[in-house]
Parts: C-alpha cells; sequence; structure tokens
C-alpha cells in the first residue's frame, strides 16, 4: 500500500515576519487594558469576593457550612481538589512530554497552559487548607522540626504522600514556567520604558540574548523537561492513591493510578482548550493558535476520554469478577443507586461527548470544541464526585449509609476556587505574554520559505 | 566595730523581756496545757492521735450531719479530694422507671449515675432515662427561686402565706403520679390528716385495670411480682416489658437470664422463647422469638381466642369468641401449655376484661405462684382512674379549698381542659414542680421543688425492696423538696425531711434488719416481702364469659391510633434534657420528635409516604404529625408516642406533638387507643431526624451473623460467616495473612464481647457513654443532616422478604433494601471497634490517631487537623467529626452553652473542640483510673474493677469489657468457649482484627419459620467457599 504522508501545514499562519510575532504578543502587555479584558477580570473580581466571603465563613464556622455528615467525609471538598489537580496535568504534559517528542505545535500554547498549571494546583491546594478541620495547622502536616515531642508525619498515610507531590510538582511547574519565561520578559523590558523597564529587568534575570544563553536556556529546558516528565505520571498517581489504598469498596482499586492519570489529561487539556479559545479571540491570536491547534488537543481529549471510558468499564467488570460482595455492590450502587445521576453525567460527559471527534468538521469546530472542553470538565467534576460519595455513601454496614446534599458552603467555596483561578489567569494575561515568542520564532518558517523582502530583526 | 545584726522579736513581749515569755522562750505553744490537766507528753502522742482520728471517723460517718452551706476550699471537706471521685448511693424514680443508682461525684459536683450492683432489683443495671438524669440537675431552665403567679417570693412568705391559706380550707387534695416512696406516703398522709384532705394518685400510663382485675380475679388488687427468669415461655401482648411497663430494668435482667446460652461443652443451649403480639413495634417486640401484629381492637379477641385454644387443650371451658387470624397464635397456645407452671403472659392494656382473659390464662397455665408472684407485688402504677375522674368531677363541683399538684396532670391527662377549668374553682392552687410546667402556669403558687439528687428520699419499687436517696450536691437553686414543703406546711418535724425519713426508716423499714447508715452507704435494703412464699398460688376467680362479652362489645374498624409511651422521653416528665430528645428511639431511630407510625400498606392505602405530614382527628380532636413508616406496624393502626408536645418543658423539651388529649376513658379506664381516625395530609417533603435510614442488612452475613436455637444445639458455629481467602496453599482464614507485622500487646488487651442475643437496644449505654464521655448534642437539625456525635450507636436491621444471594441483579438488590412487611429484628450495638490493623491509623497524616501497646485505637484530640481520612476509612463509620463548636455556642443552645449545664461535663474527659474527629475510647480514662488503683497496691488490675460507661450500666449484661491477655478476666473465659462457637468479628474478612466480639443472634424460633436466610449453615459453608475466587485485601 503507498502511503503518502501528509504535508504538514503551518504551525503559525498569516505570514508572520519575527516583528509582527513580538508586536501581536507584546501588544496586550504594554497596551491600556481592553474593554474586554476589564470586563472579564471584573467578574472574576467578582467572583471572587463573593467566594471568599464563604471561604471566610468555612473558617470561621467551621466545616458545618458543607453538607457533609458522619457518613460522607469528603464531598465537594476533595471531588475540587482533585478535579483542579487534574486539571493542572496538561501545563506539564505540554511543557515536557511534548518538549521531549519535539511537538513543536506545543511552542504556541504551552505558556498558557503552564500558568493554568500553577493556578490550578493553587486552587487545588486551596481545597486542602480548606478541607482540613483545624486548617490554621496544616503545618502538621509537613516534616518540620518541631518541639511537640518531637512529632514527625506519618509516612504511611497518603496525604503526607500527597503533600510531597504536590508542592513538588508546584516547585517544578513553576520553574519551568518562570525559565521559560525569561527570554520574553527580555524582550518586553527591552521595548518598555521607566518603571515596567525595571520590574521586567528585574524578571528577565539579566537576560542578554547571547548565544551562550540560548545554548544554557536549551540546556535547563531540557533538564527540566525531564525531571517534570515524571512527574506528570507521579501526581496523579500519588492523588489516586488517597483512594487506593484505603479499605473503602469503590476506592480499593488498583487501576486507578493510570485511570487518574489518563483522566487528569482529559480534563486539563479540556481546560487549555477553553482557554486558548478565549484568548486567541480576545487578544486575537488566531494566527498562533490556529485550527490545527485545535484539532491536535481535540486528538488528545478523544484519545484520553476513551482511556477513561475503558477504566469505568474495567472497573465493573473488576468488581463483578473480584466476587467480593461490598465491591458489587458499591458499583451496582454507582450506576442504579441514589446517586445514579452523577454517574449518568460522568459517562455521558467524559465517554460519550467526546466521541463527536472522531469526526474531522466537528474536530475543528471552534463552537464544538468550546462546548465538549466545558462538557468534559463538567465530566471530569462528576468522575471524582461519583469515585468519592457513591463509595462513601453506602459502604460497609448499611446501618450507616447515608446521602450527601451539598450547602451554600460547598458551592461557595467552589465558587471562591473559580474566582481566584480567572482573577489569577487574567493578571496574567495582561502582565505576562501569553505566547512563548521566543519558542515560536523557532518554529515559524524554515529559510527556504523565506519571502522576497529580508527578515526585520528586531527583538 | 557596732554589731548590726538586725534583731527579731517575736512579739512586743519579748522586746519587753515579760517575765513569763523568757520562762517559757524555748517551747513551742505558750500554753499551760492542752486539756485542762497534765500537760500533753511525748508519749500521749500516739493516744492522741488515735482519738483525733477516731474522732474523726466517728463525725464523718455521720451522714446525718447535714451540709447546709457549701464550703469554700480554704477548709477542705475530709472525704472530697480534687481529682478523685466519690459515689454515694441514690435512687432514680421516674414513673415505672426506678433504679437504684450511684452517683459519681466530682469535687462536690454529680457528674455520671452508674448502676448499684447490690440492687436486687436492678442489679446493677440501670435505663437511659436514669443515666440522662443527671444532666437534668443542671437544667437552667427549672425555677431558681419559689414563684406566687409570676413573681418570685422567699420561702418564708410563701409558707406564711400558704400555711395561712391552708388553714382556712376544708378540702385539701393533693395530686401526684404513683409515688414509690414509702416515706413520701407517710408525709402525704400525715398532711392530708392534718388538712383534712385526700391524694389523688393518678398515672400518665394507667395500670389501674391490672389492679382492679386482679382484684376480681385473685382477690388482690395489686400489681404482682413478674419473674420472667423463671418462664420459659413469655407471652407479651402489647405490652413492652422490656422497655417501659411495671419494672423494665429489672424484666430485662430477667429475660436476659432465660436467653443466656454458652457454647461450652456442658453449656446452656436452652432458651426461653418468647412471643410478641403488638401495634406498634417495640424493643420488646424486636428481641421476641415470634412477633405478630395486632390492631389495638384485635387484642381482645386475640386473648379470647388463646383463651379458648389454652382451655380446650387443658380440658377448660372454651367461651365464645369470634376468630382472629393473628399468626403463630395456635404455636403460642401450643407452646404455652407444654411449659404449664413455666409460662407467662402479660399485657399493658388498660381494660379490665382483657387483664381478666390475660389472668385467666395464666391462672389456666399455673403461672400464678410461679412466674406471677402476688406476694411481692410492685409498688409502681398505683394510680387509679376513677379516682382521677371523680376528683376532676369534684374540683370542678368546688369541692375543694386546695389542691396541691405534684404533677403535671394539665399536660399528662386526657381530661386537662375539665381540671384547668377546676383549678379556678380552688381557692388554693400550688404546684410542687421544678420549673413553671403545664400545670404550674395555672396555679397560684409554684413551690419550686428539688432536683432527685439534691433530695433526701426512698423508693419501694417492690414489696420489700427499698431504695434511698441522699444529697449528692447542695441545692443549686433556691428550691425545697416536695416532702420539706408539705411537713412544713403542715408543721410536722419542723420541715426536715431528712430527719422525718430516718425516723421513719429506723421505726418502721428497718426493723433492726440493717443500720441506717449500712443502709445509706448501701442505698438499699432488701428485706423481701414478709410474706413471700405464702398465698402465693392463687387461684382465678374471675369471670371470662363476662369479659369476652364486654370485648366482644369493643369495635374495631377504619384506621385506629394507638399511643405509646417510648424508651427515651416516657410520659415527657423528663422532656427537657437535651440528651435524652438525642437519644434515637431504637426501633425507628427518629430523634427530637414523635411520629406516625404506619404500615407501609396503610401508607400506600392512605396514599402517604415518609416525609409527608398528616393530620390525625377522631372525635374532633386532631394533631398533625410526620409520617414514619415502620416495617411491622400492624395494618390500619397509626402509632403515636406519648410524652411530646410539651409546651412548657423548656428549649429541648417543647418538641413533638402532644397526644395525651387523644386519650378517652373507656369503662372507666383509660384507654391509649381509639379508632374511626381520619388521616389526612397535610404537607409534605419533611426530613425527619433519623440516626439511621437505611433497614436492611443487605443479605451481609459478615455484619450481622444469626442462627435458631434448634440449629445451635446442633453445632455451636450455627449461624457463623467464615470466609476464607484463597491463597497457593488453598483456601485460608483471612487472619492468618498479613501484611503488618501486628502491635505487640505486653501488658493488657482491652476487648469486649458483646451478646447480640441478650441486647434489647434499651439505648442505656448509649446515654451513658454520652454522660461519660462528654458527647455533644448537635439537635434536630443537625442528626437531620447524619451528623450526631453518639460514640456508639445501636444499628438495627430488619429483615427482607428477598433472596439475599442475588446479588447479581439491580432488582435483586433493590427488593433487599425493602424491609419485611413482618420483619425480625436485630440490634448491634456498634462503636469503635478498636481494630489491629486499624484502617483509620495508617491514612492519617499526623498520627493523630495511634494503636496503643494495650490494644486501644487511640484517639489523640490535640493533635488532629481534622482532615477526615480517618472516617473515611473506617469500615464501621465509627469516627464522628466535630462540625461546628459546639460548646459556648448559641447556635447549639444545649447544657454546653451554659454555665450551669457545663458542671455535668466529666473532668476526666476533654471536650472536643471544633475541626477534629473524636470516637469510642473504650473509656481510656477508666482504665487508666483502674490500672493506677492498682499500681498504687502493687498489684494487677482485677477482671470486673475497670467497667466501661456502656458494660458497666447495661441491664441485661449484653456487654462484656474485659482484658483479653488476663486468662481469669470474664471476656477471656468467654472467648475461649465461644472463639470456635458463636464469637465473631464484624467484617472479619477485611482483616482488621478487632479488639471487638460478638456472639451471635440465636432466636427460639422453628426454622420454618425463621425470616432470616439461612445461606451459611455449617453444611453450607463447606460447599460455599470451595469454588470461592480470591479475595485482594490487604
Amino acid at each position: 500500500m503507498e502511503v503518502v504522508s501528509p504535508i504538514r501545514e503551518k504551525l503559525i499562519t498569516g505570514n508572520k515576519s519575527y516583528h509582527d510575532v513580538t508586536v501581536d504578543i507584546c501588544r496586550h502587555v504594554e497596551d491600556k487594558p481592553t474593554k474586554e479584558w476589564k470586563i472579564a477580570f471584573g467578574i472574576s473580581l467578582l467572583v471572587l469576593a463573593y467566594g471568599s466571603f464563604w471561604l471566610g465563613k468555612t473558617w470561621w464556622d467551621g466545616l458545618g457550612v458543607w453538607g457533609l455528615n458522619k457518613t460522607v467525609g469528603w464531598a465537594w471538598d476533595i471531588t475540587n481538589f482533585v478535579w483542579w489537580v487534574g486539571i493542572g496535568h496538561a501545563g506539564t504534559l505540554i511543557s515536557a512530554i511534548l518538549l521531549l517528542f519535539r511537538q513543536k505545535w506545543r511552542t504556541s500554547i504551552n505558556r498558557a497552559a503552564e500558568a493554568m498549571t500553577i493556578f490550578a494546583v493553587l486552587c487545588a491546594a486551596s481545597f486542602i487548607l480548606m478541607h482540613m478541620g483545624r486548617p490554621w495547622l496544616a503545618y502538621w502536616a509537613l516534616p518540620l522540626p518541631n518541639t511537640f515531642g518531637s512529632l514527625w508525619v506519618n509516612f504511611n498515610s497518603p496525604l503526607v504522600w500527597d503533600v510531597f507531590a504536590i508542592s513538588t510538582y508546584f516547585s517544578v511547574s513553576c520553574l519551568f514556567w518562570f525559565i521559560g519565561m525569561v527570554p520574553d520578559l527580555a524582550t518586553i523590558r527591552d521595548r518598555a520604558t521607566g518603571v515596567r523597564k525595571s520590574i521586567y529587568g528585574a524578571l528577565s534575570l539579566g537576560w542578554t540574548g547571547g548565544a551562550r544563553s540560548w545554548e544554557r536556556y536549551e540546556d535547563v529546558s531540557l533538564i527540566l523537561a525531564g525531571l517534570s516528565t515524571p512527574l506528570v505520571l507521579s501526581v496523579h498517581t500519588i492523588v489516586s492513591f488517597d483512594f487506593a489504598t484505603s479499605v473503602i469498596p469503590g476506592w480499593h482499586t488498583t487501576i486507578f493510578p493510570p485511570y487518574f492519570v489518563a483522566g487528569a489529561i482529559f480534563s486539563g487539556f479540556a481546560m487549555v482548550q477553553n482557554l486558548m479559545l478565549f484568548t486567541r479571540v480576545v487578544f486575537k491570536l488566531q494566527d498562533y493558535i490556529t485550527i490545527e491547534h485545535i484539532g491536535l488537543m481535540n486528538k488528545i481529549i478523544l484519545v484520553t476520554g476513551s482511556i477513561v471510558g475503558v477504566a469505568y468499564i474495567t472497573e465493573f467488570f473488576i468488581a463483578a469478577y473480584s466476587g467480593v460482595q461490598y465491591e458489587r455492590y458499591a458499583f451496582f450502587n454507582r450506576a442504579t443507586g441514589p446517586l445514579w445521576w452523577s454517574y449518568a453525567m460522568m459517562m455521558s460527559c467524559n465517554v460519550l461527548s467526546p466521541q463527536v471527534f472522531w469526526f474531522k468538521k466537528l474536530r475543528e469546530n471552534i463552537v464544538v470544541s468550546f462546548v465538549i472542553a466545558v462538557i468534559v470538565n463538567i465530566g471530569m467534576w462528576f468522575e471524582r464526585f461519583v469515585i468519592i460519595v457513591t463509595s462513601l455513601h453506602r459502604d460497609y454496614l448499611p446501618s450507616s449509609w447515608a446521602y450527601f446534599t451539598p450547602r451554600m458552603g460547598d458551592i461557595g467555596d467552589y465558587i471562591f476556587s473559580f474566582g481566584f483561578f480567572f482573577t489569577l489567569f487574567f493578571l496574567f494575561t495582561k502582565f505576562l505574554p501569553v505566547i512563548n515568542m521566543a519558542e515560536i520564532k523557532a518554529v515559524m518558517r524554515s529559510s527556504s520559505e523565506m519571502k522576497e523582502e529580508p527578515e526585520k530583526v528586531t527583538a | 566595730m557596732e554589731n548590726t545584726k538586725k534583731r527579731y522579736w517575736k512579739g512586743i513581749e519579748e522586746l519587753k523581756n515579760d517575765i513569763n515569755v523568757v520562762k517559757n522562750a524555748d517551747r513551742e505553744f505558750n500554753i499551760d496545757n492542752m486539756e485542762g490537766g497534765e500537760p500533753t507528753h511525748r508519749r500521749d502522742f500516739l493516744k492522741v492521735l488515735g482519738f483525733g482520728m477516731a474522732a474523726v471517723t466517728l463525725a464523718s460517718c455521720d451522714v446525718g450531719a447535714p451540709v447546709r452551706k457549701t464550703i469554700p476550699y480554704l477548709n477542705k471537706p475530709l472525704d472530697v479530694e480534687p481529682g478523685i471521685a466519690n459515689y454515694y448511693a441514690s435512687t432514680f424514680v421516674d414513673g415505672s422507671d426506678v433504679c437504684s443508682v450511684l452517683v459519681k461525684t466530682r469535687e462536690g459536683r454529680p457528674v455520671k449515675i452508674e448502676g448499684n450492683k447490690l440492687s436486687g432489683i436492678t442489679g446493677g443495671g440501670t435505663s437511659a432515662r436514669a443515666q440522662a438524669s443527671v444532666l437534668s440537675l443542671y437544667d437552667n431552665e427549672k425555677l431558681k427561686t419559689p414563684v406566687k403567679g409570676e413573681k418570685a417570693i422567699d420561702w418564708k412568705s410563701l409558707d406564711k402565706e400558704i400555711k395561712a391559706a391552708l388553714a382556712k380550707s376544708k378540702n385539701v387534695a393533693i395530686v401526684s403520679n404513683t409515688i414509690a416512696s414509702p416515706t413520701s406516703k407517710a408525709a402525704i398522709a400525715e398532711f392530708t390528716t392534718k388538712y383534712a384532705g385526700k391524694h389523688i394518685v393518678y398515672d400518665a400510663s394507667s395500670m389501674s385495670a391490672i389492679r382492679e382485675a386482679n382484684a376480681t380475679s385473685f382477690g388482690a388488687a395489686v400489681i404482682p411480682g413478674y419473674r420472667f427468669d423463671k418462664a420459659e415461655v413469655i407471652v407479651g401482648i402489647n405490652c413492652d416489658f422490656l422497655g417501659t411497663w411495671v419494672s423494665p430494668v429489672e424484666f430485662s435482667k430477667q429475660w436476659a437470664k432465660t436467653r443466656r446460652l454458652s457454647s461450652a461443652k456442658d453449656g446452656k443451649r436452652s432458651m426461653s422463647r418468647h412471643y410478641q403480639f403488638e401495634t406498634g413495634m417495640t424493643i420488646t417486640g424486636a428481641a421476641a422469638d415470634y412477633r405478630s401484629s395486632v390492631k389495638p381492637s384485635q387484642e381482645g379477641l386475640l386473648l379470647a381466642n388463646l383463651y379458648n385454644m389454652v382451655a380446650s387443650k387443658m380440658g377448660g371451658t372454651p367461651v365464645p369468641a369470634s376468630k382472629v387470624e393473628v399468626a403463630y397464635l395456635d404455636k403460642c397456645a401450643k407452646d404455652l401449655v407444654a411449659a404449664k407452671g413455666k409460662a407467662i403472659v402479660v399485657s399493658a392494656t388498660n381494660n379490665v376484661a382483657i387483664q381478666t382473659l390475660v389472668n385467666a390464662i395464666n391462672g389456666l397455665l399455673g403461672s400464678v405462684g410461679n412466674t406471677i408472684d402476688f406476694s411481692t407485688p410492685y409498688m409502681v402504677g398505683q394510680g387509679s382512674d376513677s379516682e382521677m375522674s371523680r376528683f376532676i368531677t369534684d374540683l370542678n363541683g368546688g369541692v375543694y379549698d386546695a389542691v396541691i399538684f405534684m404533677s403535671n396532670p394539665i399536660y399528662e391527662h386526657p381530661e386537662y381542659a375539665k381540671i384547668a377549668q377546676g383549678i379556678k374553682k380552688a381557692k388554693l392552687s400550688i404546684s410542687l414542680s421544678d420549673r413553671v410546667n403545664e400545670t404550674a402556669t395555672l396555679c397560684q403558687y409554684t413551690a419550686a421543688t428539688s432536683h432527685y439528687l439534691e433530695n433526701w428520699g426512698d423508693a419501694e419499687v417492690k414489696k420489700g425492696y427499698f431504695s434511698l436517696m441522699q444529697p449528692t450536691i447542695t441545692n443549686i437553686y433556691d428550691t425545697r423538696q416536695a416532702e420539706a414543703s408539705l411537713l412544713t406546711w403542715a408543721d410536722i418535724s419542723g420541715g426536715d425531711y431528712q430527719q422525718y425519713l430516718k425516723n421513719n426508716w429506723n421505726s418502721s423499714i428497718l426493723n433492726g434488719g440493717k443500720s441506717w447508715v449500712q443502709s445509706l452507704h448501701d442505698g438499699i435494703f432488701e428485706a423481701g416481702s414478709t410474706s413471700e412464699g405464702a398465698n402465693n398460688a392463687l387461684a382465678f376467680t374471675g369471670n371470662v364469659a363476662s369479659a369476652v362479652a364486654s370485648i366482644n362489645s369493643i369495635k374495631s374498624g377504619g384506621i385506629e391510633l394507638h399511643t405509646f409511651e417510648n424508651i427515651t422521653i416516657g410520659s415527657g416528665s423528663q422532656a427537657n434534657n437535651p440528651w435524652l430528645q438525642e437519644t434515637p428511639d431504637p426501633i425507628s431511630k427518629v430523634t427530637w420528635e414523635n411520629t406516625a407510625a404506619v404500615s407501609q400498606k396503610t401508607a400506600n392505602d392512605l396514599e402517604i409516604a415518609q416525609g409527608d405530614i398528616i393530620k390525625i382527628s377522631v372525635q374532633g380532636s386532631e394533631i398533625e404529625l410526620p409520617v414514619m413508616v415502620q416495617p411491622g406496624q400492624a395494618n390500619d393502626t397509626i402509632s403515636v408516642a406519648l410524652g411530646y408536645g410539651r409546651t412548657a418543658a423548656g428549649k429541648a423539651g417543647n418538641v413533638g406533638v402532644n397526644v395525651y388529649p387523644m386519650i378517652s376513658t373507656v369503662n372507666g379506664n383509660l384507654s391509649y387507643w381509639k379508632t374511626g381516625v381520619k388521616v389526612e395530609k397535610t404537607n409534605s417533603g419533611y426530613t425527619l431526624a433519623q440516626t439511621q435510614t437505611h433497614e436492611t442488612v443487605m443479605g451481609r452475613q459478615a455484619v450481622v451473623q444469626e442462627s435458631i436455637l434448634s440449629e445451635y444445639v446442633k453445632n455451636v458455629k450455627a449461624g457463623r460467616f467464615e470466609p476464607k481467602i484463597a491463597t497457593s496453599e488453598g483456601p485460608v482464614r483471612p487472619y492468618s495473612i498479613s501484611l503488618w507485622n501486628g502491635h505487640d500487646k505486653k501488658n493488657h488487651s482491652w476487648g469486649m464481647v458483646i451478646d447480640l442475643n441478650t441486647c434489647t437496644g434499651c439505648s442505656n449505654c448509649l446515654v451513658s457513654c454520652q454522660s461519660e464521655n462528654n458527647v455533644s448534642v448537635v439537635g434536630k437539625k443537625e442528626v437531620a443532616r447524619a451528623r450526631e456525635m453518639h460514640w456508639i450507636r445501636l444499628d438495627r436491621y430488619y429483615s427482607s422478604d428477598a433472596d439475599i444471594t442475588d446479588t447479581w441483579s439491580v432488582g435483586g438488590l433493590s427488593e433487599m433494601e425493602k424491609a419485611s412487611e413482618s420483619p425480625e429484628v436485630v440490634i448491634q450495638p456498634m462503636m469503635c471497634q478498636h481494630c489491629s490493623n486499624a484502617p483509620c491509623e495508617t491514612v492519617c497524616p499526623v498520627l493523630a490517631t495511634t494503636h496503643s501497646s494495650e490494644g486501644l485505637n487511640q484517639m489523640t484530640y490535640n493533635r488532629c487537623v481534622g482532615t477526615r481520612y480517618c472516617a473515611n476509612n473506617c469500615p464501621y463509620k465509627v469516627r464522628r467529626f466535630n462540625w461546628w463548636k459546639y460548646f459556648e455556642n448559641d447556635d447549639f443552645d444545649f447544657h454546653m452553652n451554659n454555665e450551669l449545664g457545663r458542671m455535668v461535663l466529666n473532668p476526666d474527659v476533654t471536650v472536643r473542640s471544633r475541626g477534629v474527629i473524636e470516637k469510642c475510647s473504650m473509656c481510656v480514662q477508666r482504665i487508666q483510673l483502674g490500672k493506677l488503683e492498682a499500681k498504687k497496691e502493687r498489684r494487677r488490675p482485677v477482671d470486673g474493677e475497670i467497667e466501661t460507661a456502656c458494660s458497666q450500666s447495661c441491664p441485661t449484661g449484653a456487654i462484656t469489657f474485659g482484658d483479653m491477655l488476663d486468662p481469669e478476666s470474664r471476656v477471656s473465659k468467654m472467648l475461649e468457649v465461644e472463639r470456635e462457637g458463636r464469637a465473631f468479628h464484624v467484617l472479619e474478612e477485611i482483616n482488621v482484627q478487632p479488639q471487638l466480639n460478638y456472639l451471635t443472634k440465636i432466636r427460639n424460633k422453628d426454622k420454618a419459620d425463621a425470616k432470616w436466610q439461612f445461606v451459611h449453615t455449617d453444611e453450607d459453608n463447606a460447599g460455599a467457599h470451595k469454588d470461592e475466587e480470591p479475595k485482594a485485601h490487604s
């Protein structure tokens, strides 16, 4: 059979020159905020303010403001935590794994994806603090030298593993993001005047753009990519241990690590998709984030969505095959019990909805992509809700079976995390380059495709 | 150089060189001699010391010396050591609920009620209400002073005014519930003699028909002594004798004695057979082997039929009565006849005809003289319905100039409206109560009474069985006990009831049998009845035919309303006790209110469902109640608990709906049921505050294991579920393989054995634990959110008609969720199992929950950061989280929100802060205390010396606590016998290795009748596991 490799589409459209790129990306950093940005940022602030009220109430009054009970000890709190951590996965995947695989299309989106990762992890961390009965003692979960006796942490506890996993992930992500931004910050510095010049100057760490700097920059990027690649797998694996190492039917499952990682990438890509579709319109970056990008992202969403679908079905098979009465009941209850609707939401949003991406036309349709990405994130939220709540609410002793009904505190604190996330994201889009200019320039066109007029080399 | 050394003088006298001072300068005490005679010699030291000791001891022995003032700790009271508890014997009395108790006081304040093991009645058992009574002492809604109208008045003026008014009164009535106290009765008698008064006694749950029937049947108008322990066949007909009837704590003990089994080689393998025919589901019905539901209107006919069956088998003459179809009635008759002389039939229904039939049956069976003992009658339930109704008429007729209420008839008597009118006609009306209750609001004076823990008193629950009451704390408020008020007003004994009591005991009770001091120390004096043994086998002389005729005239039809006292609130006198309000009904699991219990079928017929509010109207009166669908409830009946719907009880007590007005008088006696009830749905979407919402055990045999007696006799392991785990060496018991190294238990291994066969669900353990461990009250809303804090709960499972092996289909599983229409019930006390492989311990990030070297799973509140991971990972779901701050918080306005209420807190146990997890500690503070006591005496703790709160006062001894490493402990001995018998661990297959063992529930039931499905009788066991798939469980 004859195979004709398709000609690779151009990654950046619109016949941009290097200077165009610089201008396009720096524009929103240098200009006065646009009306659209002001509106979006204003809404985020309002949401943050409302959420903060509930956050304050939760901390002041106690966790009674949530809907939890003696049987269901975790619900929205840990659902939100896992959900945000999952979303945070796309950043490292795009910046590290795709870098190692030399997937050049990643350059348009990696900056924003990394930023999203960091903000999502911050949101997740806020739920770690929030879900504690006595959050002011959260530092006890760190293995700090102390005068309490001296009391150490419990290294058997998956929650301690979480602390390590998430803090490592957060620091590496921050580092990766910042190092990657240094050349671009230098570009902005070079174009700026006054106070802004000093600030961006300080942030760009004396970047000169010399060949030696570039070489080191490339090396550091590779090393960091190498370091963070295992993190992509480890963070959600460890988060899944919170459940997998327990004795609760529906939690005690060896399939969780791969299943959680796939799910995390799934939801992370969906979130990146949403944010990118939004950013490319607001900042008129259609030439950098092209339909090609959107299509590729959708392919990953389709693949990971199908992986989690297989995982869901495998869980059922194992439950039936195990011969364990409790395990079997946990899954029957998941699909047909009082919380069946959440299971139905999960299945339809996560497994069925991405299947539309088998069709190229739909895969490259912006509206469809946006809607499906939103649906996927809703579905992934429900996945965590299903795992946590439907497993807990009916476990071993039927005497303790209970139902979970959220209260305003649950909703308010979730809203807080949205406010927090979008406020940070909009600040990022305003004050930092949302696309990696330096790397974009490297993937634009090969010299053979150069136009007649010589390139204007301005940084 | 000049001597600059300062000089000090003992006093100015020394400076002045007073001759006496100089002479005595080297003597320590400048006194000639102490006794006025010879100077004290060094050699007299021991003599003086000895005398001093003896004098002090004697002085302290004289408990008669009243402590009239609070002594500041500047002069420490002799027997109050900070940190060391003192115990005083006393007696709790609430209607039928009479318990001899020990009151634990700390630094002079009562903090805990314990059972008095010396009592021959209760044997150390208590009731939930007795346990909770200590909290009522610290109720800050009680009266702080006596009141006149609505204004406070001082005792002096009150006494003066009342005495003056009484002097002018011609007829004085004292109205009370049954008074079980002989001295109190004597005081009232003296009072009524002085003022030409009359003492009218009535009871909220009247037993007057029993005494009336006994008068005609046996010539003794008494409530006889019942001996369930002597019975082989027990038949209860609408009679909650394990929960609320006559002497429930004693009956529970007696009943349990007939239910205890032993798997030892020559152990006891027989038990009584218990039939229960009842309308609503009670704990007695739940504990019965055979239970059938019966409408109240059918009860008489049922008895008539039973009488006929028994009579025809025993050669008696049957009487004409229409047949009723009640399950197991034939079988019951057959068993009764077979157990002649060792059978007992009881009914609580306040109807003379019904009680006559009960007597007739007992007469035929020869129960009288064997299981029913007329020589030791009960002194409870002495109220007379006819006297009360005469009083009400007289009161309205203006016969009484003065009326004194020692009870609360405006709330608890159906004729409350007439009484209210009558009170206005009396010139003087006084209420003797601890608060301005429903009756007191209508009276001119309320002479504030003290709590029983502040009082002197006594009780004679059963003839010849006396129990004493002594103050354990000075009056908290300016109150006075009722008897002292009566004595004061009648100028008897100077109003000194303590002296009066002592005199009465010395003159007419002790009769030289025991010293007063000894009796007070023991709390009891049990001479027994003088006529015990004699006059025993009374012959039945009643008229069965007329009784049956009267029964045949009982109308049935339509929906019937049935009222009853439940085990927590009872008549409602302790309604303002948040512990009791939050104690779930052992069957319905509802807290903080009463409900309209209906069967599923009736609910369908009436088109109502749980969560609806219905209006129940009958003969002009109507009430609105939430619907509770109750498996086992008789069809076409609605059961509603009395004791709720108070209007003047207080913040906690004014909940639910009052159904006393629905009671009517039938043939001169109060009738607690009504026919022809109309039901109308008025609202829906209501959530009952239930602590358990799921009904069945879903076929989970690792949770509840039970069998029937015939199987057990064949094989002591009957009903046991023994899961095996597949390994390369074949299937093995879960405990033989483990990832864990285990914990060393070098010195002690504290454990428990809980006998499902004798647990009745009386909830005494729950309240006892709440009291011991400062468990917070969270209120109705929070219970509805499933956030109650109880450390021990009583899991209640109904049997299901579904096939429990059908775990493969959705239909099968949802079928399994439905309880049988007439279910068997298992009640399983559930608390922290103190797992040796505790799932909670591995997941805590901060090591707040750890394992002790004595087998305890410990919770360090200080270290807890509140992730709740431990609670999630607990397979038994026994961990409780402090969602809020439950003390000093106006949102939780219970006892922990006021200073007085907080006095009930046990100083040995931390009050948990917001945001931490708590759970059963196996009363580690008691273990520690017991160990220290033993250590001081250089010995090991002796079994029984350390008891947990739940085990100490369990009326049936269903909970046994002890050291499993001590081969002599009861726990070890039991396990030695039962480990290969009835003992099992809940959820054995997950290999958490609990320290708590349960003994299988064995019912004395025929195999054909058993509703529980015997999937794992032993023969099945062998086959069932052969092809079992490997189970992956760490």
